[in-house]
C-alpha cells in the first residue's frame, strides 16, 4: 500500500471534519458575537459573568471541555456524537471568537458611535450599522486564525468515536502497522484544508477592505 | 417677541467633583450664528454636547424651540434627529462612501426610500461642492472635504439648528477656507448655528453673537463689534489680542 491508498481511505472522513467545522465555526461566532455584545454592552452583572465565562473557557484544553460538554450536550438531548462533538467544539470557540470580536470592537473609535447617536441613530442601530461593519472587518484577520484552530480542533472528535480524519488515520494504522504513511495521509489533507480555508478568508479580507489613500 | 430656538437655563455639568461648566444661561433665536470662544477647557465643546445630549447634563434646563429636552422621559434619538452635529475630527463612518454617510440617516432614522434618500443625499453633497467625489471612502478624501461631507451629513436630516464643534482646528491651514465657507453660506441661507472656534476672521465676519468663555462660564458676550472693539473685561480683550496674533496668519492663507 502507497500513501494514495491512505489518502483515499482517510479522506473519507474529510466530510465529518468539514461538517464538524461548519457546524462549530458559525454556532461559535454567533455565540462570541452575542457575548462580546453582552460584555461590553450588557451591564454590570452580564459583563462580569462574560468575563468569568471567557476566563474559565479559555483556561480549560479544549479536549477536557469537549469531554464535559459532551457529557452535558448528549446528556440533555438525544443527539449522535458527531453532532453532540461539533456543537460542543462551537461553544468552546465561543470564547475565543468573543474575545476576538470584542478586541475588534474596541478598536472601532468611540467616536464613530457617538456620531452615529449624533444623527438620530438609536444604540441598537448605531451598532449593528456602524459598529459592527467596522469591527467585524477588523476581526477579520484573527477569526481567520480562529477558523484554522477550529478546523485543527475538530480533529479531537476522534476521541467521541466519530469516523473523521484522524479517527481513520488510527484505524488504518493499526490494521496496516503503517502510521508514518497513515499521520502523513492525514496532515497532508488537514493542512490542505487549513490552507485553502485561510486563502479563502483572505481573499473575503481584500475585497471587504476599505478604499483608503495609501 | 418669538420663542428662541434654543434656551439654556443655568446648566451646570460636573465630572465627579470637577466643574467643567456651570451656570450657563444662553439664548440662540431663530436664524442666527452664535460663535462661541475661548481657551481650551473652559468647558465649549462639553456645553454643545449637553445641547444635543451626548453628554447629561447635572443641574440645568435645555429647552428647544419651547419644549424642554431634559425633561425625563424625553426620547434623546428624537431630539437629535433635530439637531445636527460637526465634530472637530470629522467622524465619518469610515466603511461608507461620502454619498452613503450622508444617506444613512435618511433611510435608518427617517425611513425615506433609498431613491428619495439617494436624490436628497446628492443634493447636500452638491451644496458643500463634493459631486465629484460622491462616491469615495473617508479614506480618499482630505480632511476639508471629509469636513464638508460631515456638514452635508447634519445639514440632511433638515436639523432646526447646527452645532459646529471646531470644525476647523484639525485640518491643514490651506484646507480651512472651503470649510469656512461652507458654512459662511449655510449662516446667510438662514440656518440657525452655535459655533465653537478659534477662526476669528469668520466668528467677526459670520457671528450675530459672539460669546466668551473662559473656566466654565460666560465671561462677556455681545456683537463682533462690542467683543472685538469694546470687550468690557481685561480678560476678554487679552483673549482676543492673543488668539488673533495666534491665528491672524493661519486664516489669511486659508482663505
Amino acid at each position: 500500500m502507497d500513501l494514495s491508498n491512505f489518502l483515499s481511505y482517510i479522506a473519507s472522513g474529510t466530510l465529518y471534519t468539514l461538517g464538524a467545522s461548519l457546524i462549530a465555526l458559525p454556532a461559535g461566532l454567533i455565540l462570541g458575537l452575542l457575548f462580546a455584545l453582552l460584555y461590553l454592552y450588557g451591564g454590570k452583572v452580564l459583563s462580569n459573568l462574560m468575563a468569568v465565562y471567557s476566563t474559565v473557557m479559555r483556561g480549560i484544553p479544549p479536549i477536557v471541555l469537549l469531554f464535559v460538554l459532551y457529557f452535558v450536550v448528549s446528556g440533555s438531548v438525544n443527539l449522535s456524537p458527531f453532532l453532540a462533538g461539533s456543537i460542543s467544539l462551537g461553544i468552546i470557540s465561543s470564547a475565543y471568537q468573543m474575545e476576538i470580536i470584542r478586541g475588534a470592537i474596541l478598536c472601532v473609535s468611540g467616536g464613530q458611535l457617538m456620531a452615529a447617536r449624533a444623527i438620530g441613530l438609536s444604540q441598537r442601530q448605531a451598532v449593528r450599522e456602524i459598529l459592527l461593519p467596522q469591527a467585524l472587518r477588523i476581526a477579520l484577520p484573527s477569526w481567520s486564525n480562529e477558523a484554522a484552530i477550529v478546523i485543527k480542533d475538530s480533529s479531537l472528535i476522534y476521541a467521541l468515536g466519530v469516523p473523521e480524519i484522524l479517527r481513520r488515520a488510527q484505524l488504518i494504522s493499526a490494521s496496516t502497522q503503517q502510521p508514518f504513511l497513515a499521520y502523513s495521509a492525514a496532515a497532508i489533507i488537514y493542512f490542505a484544508l487549513v490552507f485553502i480555508t485561510t486563502r479563502l478568508l483572505g481573499r473575503l479580507e481584500q475585497k471587504l477592505a476599505i478604499p483608503a489613500n495609501p | 417677541m418669538t420663542e428662541p430656538i434654543l434656551k439654556i437655563r443655568n446648566l451646570t455639568k460636573k465630572y465627579a467633583d470637577k466643574v467643567i461648566f456651570q451656570h450657563i444661561d444662553l439664548e440662540v433665536k431663530s436664524g442666527d450664528t452664535i460663535v462661541i470662544i475661548g481657551p481650551s477647557g473652559t468647558g465649549k465643546s462639553t456645553l454643545l454636547r449637553c445641547i444635543n445630549l451626548l453628554t447629561r447634563p447635572n443641574e440645568g434646563q435645555i429647552f428647544l424651540c419651547g419644549e424642554e429636552i431634559t425633561a425625563k422621559g424625553v426620547n434623546e434619538d428624537h431630539v437629535r434627529q433635530r439637531i445636527g452635529m460637526v465634530f472637530q475630527n470629522f467622524l465619518l463612518f469610515n466603511h461608507l462612501t461620502a454619498l452613503e454617510n450622508v444617506k444613512l440617516g435618511l433611510t435608518k432614522v427617517r425611513h425615506m426610500k433609498a431613491e428619495e434618500a439617494e436624490q436628497k443625499a446628492i443634493g447636500h453633497l452638491k451644496r458643500v461642492g463634493l459631486s465629484e467625489h460622491m462616491d469615495k471612502y473617508p479614506g480618499q478624501l482630505s480632511g476639508g472635504q471629509q469636513q464638508r461631507v460631515g456638514i452635508a451629513r447634519a445639514l440632511a436630516m433638515d436639523p432646526e439648528i447646527m452645532l459646529f464643534d471646531e470644525p476647523t482646528s484639525a485640518l491643514d491651514p490651506e484646507l480651512i477656507g472651503e470649510v469656512l465657507e461652507v458654512m459662511r453660506d449655510l449662516s446667510k441661507s438662514g440656518m440657525t448655528m452655535v459655533v465653537v472656534t478659534h477662526e476669528m476672521g469668520f466668528a467677526r465676519e459670520v457671528a450675530d453673537s459672539i460669546i466668551f468663555m473662559e473656566r466654565g462660564s460666560i465671561v462677556e458676550e455681545g456683537s463682533p463689534e462690542e467683543l472685538f472693539e469694546h470687550a468690557h473685561f481685561p480678560r476678554t480683550r487679552e483673549f482676543l489680542g492673543k488668539i488673533s496674533e495666534l491665528y491672524g496668519k493661519k486664516e489669511k492663507k486659508g482663505e
